[in-house]
């Protein structure tokens, strides 16, 4: 019992005090994980980092399902989330009632309509370094990823196809395969 | 309605219709979600994205606007942005059931997932096969992201307001070029952004 009350508070703070996404939360996670409990050790953590980033969802949740687990199987899997997600339904839902109450007030529209353009620079910025990710630096250009990037981009533009993006994610998958098999690399 | 005029109308196929709430409502909120979160990875923008093209394109739930607006909250709140994006849009369709429904959605994938990875993830972490169909994901995510990007830009373009795109401009220098923390420009943004407004509508009083 003590271990799994142990999960949940860990994973409550790192749920409360990760402000501002994935990465924010890893030295959160990295502190509560290794140093004050002592679940991980450094390698693991860096495996932990590794698997995060080739799975789906967010980081601070693959880490309390990846922690949760090592430390006390499913039982730990569920105390670690919860502790982790608890946070966010509390705060959101509070948030999410302010909204819907005043997003319509002259003052708060046009306040919300004056940030909005941020976001679109945030957004971008995430892209811009999704794609340097992808592609490779000047000297080590990836030309595989440069063409189906081009494509994929064209495809969710174009007008007369019509390709959602999860569709368009797993021809992305089967193309990194077939290029793999291919050229010898499997 | 009154709802801000960020999109010119023209351009606007048709508004947010929000869906009746039944059972075969929840079930496709989560279904929604559930698929949304399992195909993200690479951080929460890029499940923002997915879920634009989702909810804003295809369902029809939800605006532009409303989703830059659940963006903007869920990046400057505690906890996954993925997670806070999936409970707002969960709370403005569907109050408090509808945002634990798209919460659980968004958290399921990667707990199943992760569950099995941790069991051996020795095996996983070598794989060439998974190797190589990331090798292919990886710039249909960044054409997706870059995509949203720019189906946002317009309207914010089309406006042809000149603050808006000084701060757009600006904030992205901040940060890409100069790595700035994304929370203090936000919190400037808005703070540029109250300034702006009340000026704004001391115009508009006096006029």
């Amino acid at each position: 019992m003590t271990i799994l009350f142990q999960l949940f508070t860990s994973f409550f703070q790192i749920g409360l005090f990760s402000i501002g996404g994935g990465y924010a939360a890893m030295p959160l996670i990295q502190a509560q994980t290794i140093d004050i409990r002592g679940w991980l050790t450094l390698a693991e953590f860096a495996d932990l980092v590794t698997i995060a980033e080739m799975t789906p969802g967010p980081i601070a949740i693959n880490s309390a399902t990846f922690v949760g687990m090592k430390v006390a199987g499913l039982s730990g899997v569920v105390a670690a989330t919860l502790g982790n997600v608890l946070p966010s339904c509390i705060i959101m839902i509070i948030l999410a009632k302010l909204y819907e109450k005043y997003s319509k007030q002259t003052l708060m529209k046009k306040i919300l309509e004056n940030v909005r353009p941020v976001v679109v620079a945030a957004i971008f910025t995430a892209g811009l370094s999704l794609l340097q990710l992808a592609i490779g630096s000047v000297d080590t250009l990836d030309i595989f990823a440069i063409i189906v990037f081009v494509l994929a981009f064209l495809a969710l533009n174009s007008k007369r196809i019509k390709i959602g993006p999860i569709i368009l994610l797993i021809v992305g998958a089967l193309a990194g395969i077939g290029y793999a098999l291919a050229f010898g690399f499997v | 309605m009154t709802r801000s005029l960020l999109v010119p109308d023209a351009e606007r196929t048709t508004k947010a219709v929000k869906p009746e709430v039944n059972f075969g409502f929840y079930l496709k909120l989560f279904w929604t979600t559930f698929t949304l979160s399992l195909f993200t990875f690479g951080g929460g923008f890029v499940i923002i994205s997915l879920m634009r093209k989702k909810m804003v394109v295809t369902l029809n739930w939800i605006d532009d606007e409303e989703m830059m607006d659940f963006v903007t909250i869920a990046q400057s709140s505690p906890g996954p942005i993925a997670l806070n994006g999936s409970l707002m849009v969960g709370y403005h369709l569907a109050n408090i059931p509808g945002a634990l429904i798209a919460g659980l959605g968004t958290i399921l994938p990667p707990m199943i997932i992760l569950t099995l990875v941790s069991l051996g993830y020795e095996a996983v972490k070598s794989n060439p096969w998974i190797a190589a169909a990331f090798h292919g994901m990886r710039p249909v995510v960044a054409a997706i992201v870059l995509q949203v990007t720019w189906a946002l830009l317009k309207p914010v373009l089309g406006k042809k307001k000149i603050a808006p795109i000084i701060m757009l401009v600006l904030a992205f220098i901040a940060l890409y070029f100069f790595k700035v923390n994304i929370m203090l420009v936000m919190a400037i943004c808005v703070a540029v952004a109250v300034i702006l407004s009340l000026v704004e509508i001391q115009k508009a009083g006096r006029g």
